[in-house]
């Protein structure tokens, strides 16, 4: 090693050391606890079990927050579904912002939307479908980000070098139909596979009382097509190349929000539109407690309609938060999906309250009612389940 | 021409008498709200961190940290920006809020679970901000337009202060209050102390800042806000440090775009 390359080595190593003393250490690590409430409708399924997930997250800001750094890797084990046992890099990324101009290079996490019930414009980031039962979770995208800042809004173009494959139940888990996905042999309509570059453009804007949303995706479709293959008797999977225009909509009152997302999607196969718009209507303080409650609606709507995969086609969610604005930050959120074809009704419980220092309690329910043999839903019927998960932060 | 003058400018004297005299409580309430506000004009920008302490009849504590941005408005109320360092479990969520006078102010929400950039709805005003005894709109940025003014006394309010007592109310909708009695210091506007009346009418918080420091020598800043709800014998204590004026914030450091980052 020459002198030169020496100094090199120490002063990069310097400054490394340094942009870590910087930043700022923290995290969490969640111990999860799942009860089925039905036997498994399928061989091999196990029952209800534990499952540990660490996250540390590690954040560097200087010069007036313009300049961040992220790292954040995820870890999760799980008891009984080894292909739920996985990890991923969530973010590793590097933000700057010079006056009207934001760059963003790494892995990391886009979301874009405004409605409760369902995510129907955001499409950056793949699925942790292993993760959670309502697809909140993602995966990291590899990602580079340039955004032009006007007042009001911005404009962002998105290039994505790399595609992340969603993840899926194993032959041991719930949450999936009777056959497993495969998801060692699977086909893209890109010959470029996964490296094929995906593109995307986002408008926002905020014209008083109204946020309003345009967007534009190229690239390979985030949702993959099943193919059963009935001597192996799994789905494999094929994702197709895929262009989705987007709109998002909000209009905040004080008291309501009105929220709209719509879609077109246009794939080789099929070109299709699907909405979902509703409210949220905020009562004022409920007693001394200063507590609100606030009460939701949106209704889903798919052009494909029933022979589609699509589970809300003609669907209504109803829904209620109530907020304590305790000490402890206690949330309730509880709502039902209503397909007002055929009657098939998902009901959902989420609550979460710190009981402790540093320590979080997430409870989570859902069960299946009077489910359709024709709808999507059908294949999960017998996963209705209560979660309690533990979360202590670091 | 002497004549003229000698009769005319006790005339005119009498006349802005009069018209001082005739300022109604009202105005008069209205005139110091005023300059208040225009004495703290010209800041630019400032930030500040901040320690909040709920503390229950019971004496148990716990803390929040908050980092808070402010862009002065000019023609329109302030831009603030507050980044949320503990309680761990919401670490990294940041508030936006455009302060208006009458017009709610607009107000954006950053979850960084989600990545989730969401605009929230300002109902409910009186309600606690995370769990302490300060209301959202007890936090919020304190426009002229916010408020109906009543001068009522002067009077010493310690330290050897004198202070201007004032009614005002709520001119927005979905107060949690029926009035507030302000007192404020004749020399330098600084807020004293605050009463908060219930909707019923019932004296329900008191305010008081202290600790008062002055920046650039001029603006005056409080180190200590303590909030004591005298029904349920709760209590919140902010204590400001690290005050910065003039940093070089723009408006597109008070952006959605801002808040994600």
């Amino acid at each position: 090693m020459t002198v030169h390359n020496k100094k090199l080595v120490l002063s990069a190593s310097l400054l490394l050391s340094t942009t870590l003393q910087a930043g700022d250490f923290s995290g969490n690590i969640s111990l999860e606890g799942r009860y089925f409430l039905d036997d498994a409708a399928y061989i091999g399924q196990k029952t209800g079990g534990l499952s540990l997930s660490l996250q540390p997250e590690y954040k560097h800001r200087w010069d007036n927050d313009h300049n961040t750094v992220s790292f954040i890797p995820f870890y999760r084990w799980d008891e009984k579904d080894p292909k739920r046992t996985h990890a991923d890099i969530r973010q590793l990324d590097l933000t700057m912002a010079k006056g009207d101009w934001e760059f963003q290079a790494g892995i990391s996490k886009i979301f874009w939307g405004v409605t409760e019930s369902q995510h129907l414009v955001d499409i950056i980031n793949q699925t942790d479908a292993v993760e959670g039962a309502d697809g909140e979770d993602k995966l990291g995208q590899p990602l580079f980000r340039v955004s032009h800042l006007h007042d009001g809004g911005a404009l962002s173009f998105y290039l994505l070098p790399y595609f992340r494959e969603r993840t899926f139940a194993g032959i041991k888990g719930r949450f999936r139909g009777g056959f497993p996905v495969d998801t060692k042999n699977i086909s893209y309509e890109s010959s470029k596979k996964e490296k094929h570059i995906d593109y995307a453009v986002r408008l926002n804007h905020t014209f008083d009382e109204i946020d309003v949303g345009l967007s534009y995706f190229d690239g390979t479709s985030r949702v993959p097509q099943f193919i059963p293959d009935l001597t192996k008797r799994v789905l494999k999977q094929h994702y197709p190349l895929l262009k989705q225009t987007g709109l998002d909509l909000q209009y905040t009152g004080e008291a309501w929000l009105w929220k709209l997302e719509a879609v077109n999607r246009e794939t080789k196969k099929e070109n299709y539109t699907a909405a979902v718009g509703g409210f949220e209507y905020t009562l004022p303080g409920i007693g001394k407690s200063g507590a609100d409650l606030g009460l939701l609606a949106e209704y889903h709507h798919d052009s494909r309609g029933e022979v589609s995969n699509a589970a809300f086609q003609n669907d209504l969610f109803l829904g209620a938060r109530f907020s304590l604005n305790d000490v402890d930050a206690t949330q309730i959120l509880a709502g039902t999906f209503v397909d007002l074809d055929n009657q098939s009704k998902v009901f959902r419980v989420e609550g979460s309250r710190r009981i402790a220092k540093d320590l979080k309690l997430n409870v989570e329910a859902q069960t299946f009612s009077d489910i359709d043999s024709n709808d999507p839903l059908s294949n999960v019927k017998k996963d209705g389940f209560i979660q309690i998960e533990l979360q202590k932060y670091f | 021409m002497k004549i003229i003058t000698k009769v005319a400018v006790p005339i005119l004297l009498s006349i802005f008498a009069v018209s001082a005299m005739a300022e109604t409580a009202e105005q008069k309430g209205l005139r110091i709200a005023k300059e208040a506000d225009a004495y703290d004009r010209g800041f630019g920008d400032s930030t500040a961190d901040m320690i909040m302490t709920l503390k229950n009849r019971a004496g148990q504590t716990s803390t929040r940290k908050i980092r808070s941005k402010i862009l002065e408005g000019i023609g329109d109320g302030d831009k603030s920006l507050s980044l949320f360092d503990t309680p761990a479990d919401v670490k990294g969520t940041a508030m936006l809020t455009f302060s208006h006078g009458l017009k709610p102010d607009d107000q954006w929400l950053y979850l960084p679970a989600l990545k989730r950039v969401k605009r929230i709805n300002s109902r409910n005003k009186s309600g606690p901000f995370m769990g302490s005894e300060f209301a959202f709109e007890d936090l919020g940025s304190q426009e002229v337009e916010k408020y109906h003014y009543k001068y009522l006394r002067e009077e010493a309010c310690g330290k050897g202060w004198k202070c201007y007592v004032t009614e005002r109310t709520p001119a927005y909708k979905y107060s949690g209050y029926s009035k507030q009695i302000g007192w404020i210091d004749t020399k330098e506007y600084r807020l004293v102390k605050v009463e908060f009346y219930d909707r019923k009418g019932t004296k329900m918080k008191t305010l008081t800042s202290s600790g008062y420091q002055q920046y650039l020598g001029k603006y005056w800043r409080p180190s200590v806000m303590s909030m004591q709800n005298h029904l349920t014998g709760k209590s919140t204590v902010l204590r400001w440090s690290n005050y910065k004026f003039k940093t070089g914030l723009s408006k597109r450091d008070f952006s959605k775009n801002a808040l994600a980052r």
